[in-house]
């Protein structure tokens, strides 16, 4: 019981931390809206807000396919390819030191308005840390597993395929967990930024818009329902990698639980 | 000092010649050349101290060394000191994961009846994490039955078990493996003596094979058995020697 109450005695605590902020320091809503104002102006613009929400969600959701199907193809590319390995590991590593978010209004300009250049911007901050953590994954199979299926196969190469589908990618499959939770995690910055720079849809659209107009009531609706698709994202992509991963012993969550509740 | 001790071996044919030019790693020699023969259902136990050198034997058998090719690596079996039972697959998925590697259909009837034999016929459905050491341990044997190699090679299968798991064990491996021939690589002189029928010691440096006794009668041996403590005495002193504390 105490268990379901704790998240929402949290809010609660926040929600009265900034009604607090806003009484105290005596703030003119434009600067920060009270709490109840962004709740009226959540009901108000609720079909706005849903809107742009599924144009939002949809590109965080593309660009997650996209960018862990490409992330996925590189880090198993890394894996076979010594060639690869020389000439594309570098150039990966480097291409992390361009600020994606300076990269923006150049896809703007290359892929349109649209939701294609937000899908791309999503694809570039979500492709990294998907195929460095599945290479590493790869790479670091237990060595007794790989000696005895080397044995099992007498070492034939028509049989490397399946040692590399049944137990390297499976022995991966944790780490690979680890780097699509990150990918989750920043998929929406992706999305969002590239609404920022140019869009004519999108929550990220819609705060510079309410920004602008100094609707700042609305920008905070939009932030909070930003914030509810990001935590759903990450949730739902939480729980797909622990139903792929049940058979790891979870000793953090032992560490975590609390054995009151 | 080799010792023939109680009777000759018994009449077995000889199966394998094995045999090896020697390994290094780099310029550090390890092994030195070696040859022996093993009858087919014969078992040979091989003693050394820690990092004689004796997995090293092993794997060159096994043809796990980078770069040496192996002769046997297509009729052995490979059993390890890790159970390395694959943790996302059942007991059952665990004992078929030879067919499963190469493409095979699955012969489900074989492994439940393997299972079943090593006492493990109702947990055939569990993940690994679910079981005691000395129960992944009877699966790993499982599987290495399962894959029905006249050869069977073992590093150190049972010296992560507590004792009495152990001789549980080497008696259920004892029985399943009687039919085969199998080199056995131990630290632990008693448990050469229970179950092999040759027991070498690897001295020296880069370390070769001595053979130290040849023993007959059924297997595995009562380890209390007076007649064993000649044997044990010369496997000791061989091993004393090597570790250089004679």
């Amino acid at each position: 019981m105490i268990a379901v109450l704790r998240p929402l005695l949290t809010l609660l605590g926040l929600l009265l931390l900034w009604q607090g902020i806003v009484w105290l320091f005596a703030l003119p809503p434009y600067i920060l809206p009270a709490p109840h104002r962004v709740a009226l102006a959540l009901v108000e613009h609720a079909g706005l807000l849903f809107r742009e929400a599924t144009v939002t969600v949809a590109e965080m959701l593309l660009g997650l396919l996209f960018g862990t199907l490409l992330g996925a193809s590189a880090a198993l590319g890394l894996l076979v390819s010594a060639v690869a390995r020389r000439w594309l590991l570098p150039l990966l590593v480097a291409s992390q030191a361009v600020p994606v978010f300076a990269l923006a209004p150049l896809l703007v300009l290359w892929f349109g308005f649209g939701m294609a250049s937000k899908i791309m911007m999503a694809m570039l901050v979500i492709f990294f840390p998907v195929a460095m953590a599945l290479y590493d994954g790869l790479r670091r199979t237990e060595a007794g597993w790989l000696d005895l299926a080397h044995v099992m196969t007498a070492d034939l190469p028509q049989h490397r395929l399946r040692i590399l589908r049944h137990i390297r990618l499976m022995a991966a499959l944790p780490a690979f967990a680890s780097g699509l939770k990150i990918a989750a995690a920043v998929a929406p910055i992706g999305a969002v930024i590239g609404e920022w720079v140019g869009a004519s849809a999108g929550l990220g659209f819609r705060m510079m818009q309410a920004n602008a107009r100094v609707q700042t009531d609305l920008m905070f609706a939009a932030l909070i329902v930003l914030a509810v698709c990001a935590i759903a994202l990450y949730a739902g992509v939480d729980a797909i990698t622990r139903r792929l991963l049940r058979w790891q012993p979870d000793s953090h969550a032992s560490l975590l639980a609390d054995k009151n509740s | 000092m080799p010792v023939d001790s109680l009777s000759p071996v018994a009449p077995n044919p000889p199966a394998f010649r094995l045999e090896g030019t020697g390994f290094a790693y780099g310029r550090h020699a390890v092994l030195a050349p070696f040859a022996f023969d093993l009858g087919t259902t014969e078992t040979v136990a091989i003693l050394g101290t820690s990092g004689c050198g004796k997995s090293t034997l092993l794997r060159l058998l096994a043809g796990l060394l980078p770069g040496i090719h192996s002769p046997w690596a297509d009729k052995a079996a490979w059993m390890a000191q890790q159970d390395l039972l694959l943790p996302w697959l059942s007991l059952l998925e665990n004992v078929l994961l030879g067919a499963r590697l190469r493409g095979e259909p699955p012969d489900t009837a074989r492994a439940r009846n393997l299972l079943a034999r090593l006492g493990l016929a109702d947990r055939a459905n569990a993940l690994p994490a679910a079981l005691s050491g000395g129960m992944r341990q009877r699966t790993a044997l499982a599987r290495t039955l399962m894959e029905d190699r006249p050869l069977v090679l073992m590093d150190e299968p049972f010296s992560a078990l507590d004792a009495i798991t152990r001789i549980a064990i080497q008696d259920l491996a004892c029985g399943l493996l009687a039919d085969r021939a199998v080199v056995l690589v131990t630290h632990d002189p008693a448990e050469a003596c229970r179950l092999a029928d040759r027991i070498f010691v690897l001295t020296g440096q880069p370390a070769g094979l001595q053979q130290i006794a040849a023993l007959s009668g059924p297997r595995p041996r009562d380890p209390l058995d007076p007649a064993l403590l000649p044997i044990l005495r010369s496997i000791h002193g061989a091993l004393k020697l090597a570790a250089g504390v004679a």
